[in-house]
């Protein structure tokens, strides 16, 4: 690993709270705009943050926070195997086991609420699965590599013969980013139906490291969308910053535009998705390209 | 060689024994050393031949080759009257079938042919050797008090302990023969005997299910044992060959040997209950759970995709490995789909041993030499890790008086210790730093690799739906239900010991793997392919191994300090509704106190056993059919 993956990876450690915390706070704020409120201030997510560090230390069980603290930190150890330029596959294992850790998080407390939002949660895993898996795929074909270094250097740009595969994703990652209309698990509308889902049992700082978890994980999702359209020149990578923030403010949209769909729907359109886009793009990759 | 002969004679001596004991104590002493020697002797056998590459041994007897085809006789006829007597008779027809190939060809071919080496030893066979040694035997040991217990809730029927033992110490035996065996005759001998095992030892309760399910499993397996038979007639009459390694050299473009490797991948694909013969394995699960252990983990199905891997250099871009490969994938995806609508524990492990099967013949039959690493590696972690859960579950099933997964909510306040052994073999098959993950891991680059798409389709769509059945698992297990009493007490003795042996093999498996790799698996596939590359490295690269070996260590290092420990105020969980206190019930409205029950989610109308067994069947056959069409017709490529 040389120098410059060291400090992507820092950098990522560092400010991806940062850079999480500000877009949580757009979205925030674009959403509200989009229902002609003033909305709360674009750092009103480390506020609440803050006050959730400050609050008094309560739990429903013992084992609950280390569920929780394991979750944060596999969520880290994904994004800094990510930007450490470390291999596609990899990181979507650690994502899931990181996941995994939080779904026993919300089984543990052994309370309703939780547990549906629970099931939902593994529910969801199974609909976005394929699609991210097919997407490593993907870039394995069309760059020859898993490695996210080499995927960086390349002198393709993955997104030329990867569209379909990179429309499937950006479907999926309303899934991720826990939007509406798949916001099953857990959401921050009020209108969900099972209170606040997965993280129902949870307070204090035991929710405020779900929220940091979040942030660092939003970063590294949309420095997979950023791959899409790196070509090793400065102007790819610029289209690719560009692009990522602009998908997630295309998610903001979708969020505030769709209403909540029944929970089949998450399922069966995510691996219609995969299979008409991702998998025919795949084939393409194959024989065509 | 004299170590070899131990392994295939001496637990068929132990076996006898066994059936002569039928006092408990003295059947403890026989088995536990006589279980540990075999253990010894495996070992032995690995120290001593792992450097030398492929021995051979010749060792020829007229006198032995007679003395099988009469067992084989014998075996045949027990079935065909068996069959009449429970009015089976497709069960009798089969076998009369089977033994009148056997026999037409031994008379009038079989002497001719000269076989050279009888029994061989590499390093494959080694990593078998070891898992039947070790694993077998710890199960048999595990059995002991298993069996007790069994006959306490089984009180006034008669003790047939020392003929479940004797079959349990035969199928160790026979496992044995089957992956030292050169000569295909040998190799079909033991292949039977195991097949005729299974069959008693599914029968075992006698009850009418046992019955129907034990007459579905010969069934199905007499279908592969025909196919058996008829590859090697094939082999015999058209090419002269009749050992395995002879049967390798051969060109695999040809339209006889293609045949021949297709019948011999239908008999695999039977024993290993891949689809459409995976109904056998389900029906298995009346035996007792032992039985169950021993079935999925280190025998019997192992011998199914054992074959299917050593046949792998005769796979790839051919007819018979489109079979193979479509076979395989489509088990994994279905099989793991049908495990979502499994409530009872044994048969979602049921379902997963079924799909992880499928995976391991996929690879073998991609051909290549990182696919077969990837199957390998699958067979071993599977075995070590589908042994410690059967048992688990077992040992749950005698305390808390149900197999079924919603019995066992908050099973952790009341089995600690064996839940957390369930907790790691669960999170050792699909989770991140583990053996089984590692292998799928490497499994999707050979099938990306090799380029098929239904490959690549069933492994990603499969993947997704495998998180889910045990996610949703885990979850029940690990919920802190209040005011739940402890009952391991009761706990015998022997199941702790095996119990903590499998779980230290488990964890020490995932840690060893790169020296798996490189020190059995690589020199391998190298004799194989010729391609001298250590492919988990050539796959993953010296860091990755590392960022994995370093998050299994933070696993079973950072919790510690950590788990069950809180400075914090420990309150009541939120009900929509005064919590009465206990988090077991809560006031409702008109002042009644609800009991909260929670259940887990099947989607019985997506995922329904019966749709998706009914869509495996038709999809598996029309591929068989239409794949021996095609050889039959002269189309190999």
């Amino acid at each position: 690993m040389n120098t410059l993956y060291l400090v992507l990876m820092i950098g990522y450690l560092v400010l991806a709270p940062i850079f999480g915390c500000i877009l949580a706070g757009l979205d925030r704020k674009v959403s509200a705009r989009m229902q002609r409120r003033v909305g709360p201030p674009v750092i009103q997510p480390y506020y609440d943050v803050r006050k959730l560090m400050g609050k008094d230390q309560v739990t429903v069980n013992k084992v609950q926070d280390f569920y929780v603290l394991c979750f944060l930190l596999f969520v880290v150890i994904t994004g800094c195997i990510f930007f450490a330029g470390g291999d596609l596959l990899l990181v979507v294992f650690t994502l899931t086991l990181a996941n995994i850790f939080l779904v026993l998080a919300a089984y543990s407390s052994n309370s309703p609420y939780s547990q549906v939002g629970a099931e939902r949660e593994l529910y969801q895993m199974m609909a976005y699965e394929p699609m991210v898996l097919l997407t490593m795929i993907g870039f394995y074909l069309a760059c020859g590599s898993f490695n996210v270094s080499d995927i960086l250097n390349g002198d393709k740009m993955p997104f030329v013969t990867m569209i379909g595969i990179f429309v499937g994703f950006l479907f999926i990652l309303t899934i991720k980013f826990r939007k509406s209309p798949f916001d099953l698990s857990m959401s921050h509308h009020a209108h969900q139906d099972i209170v606040k889902g997965v993280t129902t049992e949870f307070s204090g700082r035991t929710l405020a490291y779900v929220e940091i978890a979040h942030w660092y994980e939003n970063i590294m999702l949309l420095g997979i969308v950023f791959l899409f359209f790196c070509n090793g020149t400065w102007w790819g990578y610029a289209i690719g910053i560009v692009i990522a923030v602009v998908s997630f403010f295309l998610e903001t949209f979708v969020d505030n535009s769709f209403a909540r769909m029944k929970w089949q729907m998450a399922l069966k359109s995510s691996w219609v998705v995969a299979i008409l886009l991702g998998l025919i793009n795949v084939a393409l990759l194959i024989w065509v390209f | 060689m004299y170590s070899i002969f131990f392994l295939l004679l001496f637990p068929a001596l132990i076996a006898v024994l066994l059936l002569l004991v039928k006092n408990d104590k003295i059947r403890g002493a026989i088995v536990i050393p006589g279980a540990i020697a075999i253990m010894a002797v495996s070992v032995y056998v690995a120290v001593e031949f792992l450097k030398g590459g492929t021995t051979y041994f010749d060792f020829e007897s007229e006198m032995l080759n007679w003395l099988m085809l009469a067992i084989e006789i014998i075996l045949c006829a027990i079935v065909v009257y068996l069959g009449i007597k429970h009015k089976k008779y497709l069960a009798s027809i089969l076998s009369l079938a089977q033994a009148v190939f056997l026999v037409w060809f031994e008379f009038t071919h079989a002497h001719e042919i000269d076989v050279s080496n009888n029994l061989y030893i590499d390093q494959f066979s080694i990593i078998m050797i070891l898992i039947i040694g070790v694993i077998g035997s710890v199960i048999c040991i595990y059995s002991l008090g298993y069996m007790r217990d069994f006959q306490e809730h089984h009180a006034g029927e008669k003790d047939r302990r020392p003929w479940f033992f004797f079959l349990m110490f035969i199928f160790l035996s026979a496992m044995f023969g089957i992956v030292t065996s050169n000569n295909l005759m040998w190799m079909f001998f033991f292949w039977e005997v195991t097949t005729l095992c299974s069959f008693a030892l599914i029968g075992f309760t006698k009850t009418e299910e046992a019955v129907n399910n034990s007459f579905r499993q010969i069934i199905m397996n007499l279908v592969g044992g025909i196919a058996f038979i008829l590859a090697i007639i094939v082999l015999g009459t058209q090419y002269g060959v009749m050992e395995f390694d002879a049967l390798l050299e051969l060109d695999s473009g040809a339209m006889y040997v293609m045949l021949a490797v297709g019948l011999l991948s239908i008999a695999g694909i039977a024993k290993a209950a891949l689809m459409p013969f995976h109904s056998w394995l389900l029906g298995a699960m009346v035996a007792p759970t032992p039985t169950s252990a021993l079935l999925h983990s280190s025998t019997m199905v192992k011998a199914g995709v054992f074959l299917i891997l050593r046949l792998s250099p005769m796979y790839g871009d051919n007819t018979v490995g489109y079979m193979v490969m479509c076979i395989g994938g489509l088990t994994f995806l279905l099989a793991s789909m049908a495990a979502i609508s499994q409530s009872n524990a044994k048969r979602v492990l049921a379902y997963s041993t079924i799909a992880n099967l499928g995976l391991i013949a996929a690879c073998g039959a991609v051909g290549t030499y990182e696919a077969l690493w990837a199957g390998i590696m699958i067979l071993i972690f599977h075995a070590v890790t589908k042994s410690m859960l059967f048992l688990c579950v077992g040992t749950a099933e005698h305390h808390i008086g149900s197999r079924d997964i919603e019995d066992m909510d908050g099973l952790f306040s009341r089995m600690p210790k064996l839940s957390a052994l369930m907790i790691i073999g669960i999170a050792g098959m699909f989770l991140a730093p583990f053996g089984m993950l590692i292998s799928k891991w490497a499994a999707m680059i050979s099938f990306v690799n090799s380029e098929n798409l239904v490959l690549i389709a069933c492994i990603c769509f499969g993947s997704a739906v495998t998180i889910f059945y045990w996610g949703k698992w885990l979850g029940k297990m690990v919920a802190v239900v209040a005011n739940s009493k402890d009952v391991e007490e009761t706990v015998h003795k022997e199941e702790w010991s095996v119990l903590g042996l499998l779980a230290v093999l488990v964890v020490a498996v995932c840690f060893s793997f790169p020296l798996i790799s490189s020190e059995v698996l690589s020199p391998y596939l190298l004799s194989v392919f010729g391609q001298p590359v250590d492919p988990i490295f050539a796959t993953f690269g010296i860091a990755y191994v590392s960022v994995l070996l370093g998050m299994l260590a933070l696993l079973v290092v950072v919790p510690i300090p950590f788990f069950n420990k809180t400075k914090k105020k420990v309150k009541e969980n939120y009900m929509c509704g005064v919590n009465n206190g206990d988090n077991l019930s809560y006031s409702g409205s008109m002042g009644t106190s609800v009991n909260v029950s929670m259940r887990n989610w099947y989607m019985e109308e997506w995922f329904g056993e019966n749709r998706i067994n009914k869509i495996g069947l038709v999809i598996t056959i029309a591929i068989i059919v239409v794949a021996f069409a095609l050889i039959i017709g002269g189309v190999t490529s």
